[in-house]
């Protein structure tokens, strides 16, 4: 059903240099935390972190969840803050589509996509033949999401001995991670120059709309970025 | 179960679902759509720059234990660690460990 040389083969993406493990544990230690600090018992932290597994939708489900807010107001805060997911799976799923691979796979491994893994599958899948990439992204997936949630434990479990200077500077490694897992993508001039744009432009839109920035300023910087690398 | 344990659960299916939808929704896109189109190369750079325009707002206008650091001091350690990471032939252990380690010093000492 799956093969489990190339599920290992992506499982075993969370060691190495360039593992995101420890920037994956950092922020879901926090989160651990932060959900122990906001009423959750540790079975409800774990439940979230398996069954959403996505960083900013956890974060601002436990700030609307502190001021009350309804569930239709946090089903919409939480479907804006990760409608990026869309466009990631549109550019990651047409790389791992095959003839002869069961559906159910795809509909129930678009669950691990969150940004790290997604670095991961979009900078390794070339060499990986195209019928066995499904499978060794759901050991890539696999493996982040149970990094995700042991770190939930280990987050909730800490909460007590973390101070706010050690909170915060477990909060900086998970951008620090990814910006230089964005770096280390910028290989042609078209993602080169999505990447910069998007990073200038978000905040920028950020004046006009805080909760619309990411995706107005992410959406224009793509749209520019890839039509100067097409007519360049 | 108690009332507020009840809407915990709540709470977490309706925050999953939500996130779930853009994925399931990008699956079902992704079907019709080859990776040598030209849709699949917008969505790529789309896809590639909403990452960066989150990333830069997480520094910027963090939510959460950040926005307690300054700006300068948060930009001089993402600074920092980008440089060592292309200096340590972009090993990305070092600059993660560093940056927590030097932002927790300087927000404490500063």
């Amino acid at each position: 059903m799956i093969n489990s040389k190339y599920f290992f083969q992506g499982f075993k993406s969370i060691k190495g240099l360039d593992s995101p493990a420890l920037a994956l544990g950092a922020s879901f230690i926090a989160i651990g935390a932060l959900l122990k600090n906001i009423g959750f018992n540790l079975g409800q932290s774990i439940f979230s972190t398996f069954l959403t597994y996505a960083l900013p939708g956890s974060l601002v489900m436990a700030e609307s969840f502190l001021i009350g807010a309804s569930l239709i107001n946090i089903f919409l805060a939480v479907w804006l803050v990760n409608i990026r997911l869309y466009p990631m799976t549109v550019s990651l799923m047409p790389l791992l589509l095959h003839k002869s691979q069961p559906r159910w796979k795809y509909y129930l491994s678009c669950h691990f996509i969150a940004v790290s893994a997604w670095l991961i599958m979009k900078g390794n899948y070339k060499s990986i033949e195209k019928k066995h990439r499904i499978d060794f992204w759901i050991g890539i997936g696999t493996g982040t999401w149970s990094v995700a949630i042991i770190s939930t434990i280990i987050g909730f479990l800490a909460s007590d001995y973390l101070n706010k200077d050690m909170m915060i500077g477990l909060a900086i490694v998970n951008p620090v991670y990814f910006t230089c897992m964005m770096v280390g993508a910028m290989k042609s001039l078209q993602i080169s120059l999505s990447i910069i744009l998007g990073a200038i432009l978000g905040p920028a839109f950020f004046f006009i709309s805080p909760e619309w920035s990411i995706l107005y300023g992410g959406a224009s910087a793509g749209t520019i970025a890839y039509f100067i690398g097409e007519f360049k | 179960m108690s009332e507020i344990s009840s809407n915990i659960i709540l709470v977490i299916l309706v925050t999953s679902f939500a996130t779930y939808l853009s994925r399931f929704l990008g699956v079902v896109s992704s079907e019709k759509i080859k990776e040598t189109s030209k849709i699949f190369k917008w969505f790529n750079c789309i896809a590639y720059s909403v990452l960066a325009a989150l990333i830069a707002r997480m520094v910027v206008f963090p939510a959460g234990e950040l926005a307690e650091s300054d700006i300068l001091i948060r930009l001089f350690v993402v600074v920092v660690s980008v440089v060592m990471f292309l200096f340590t032939k972009k090993n990305l252990v070092y600059p993660t460990v560093l940056s927590a380690i030097l932002l927790s010093l300087l927000n404490s000492y500063l």
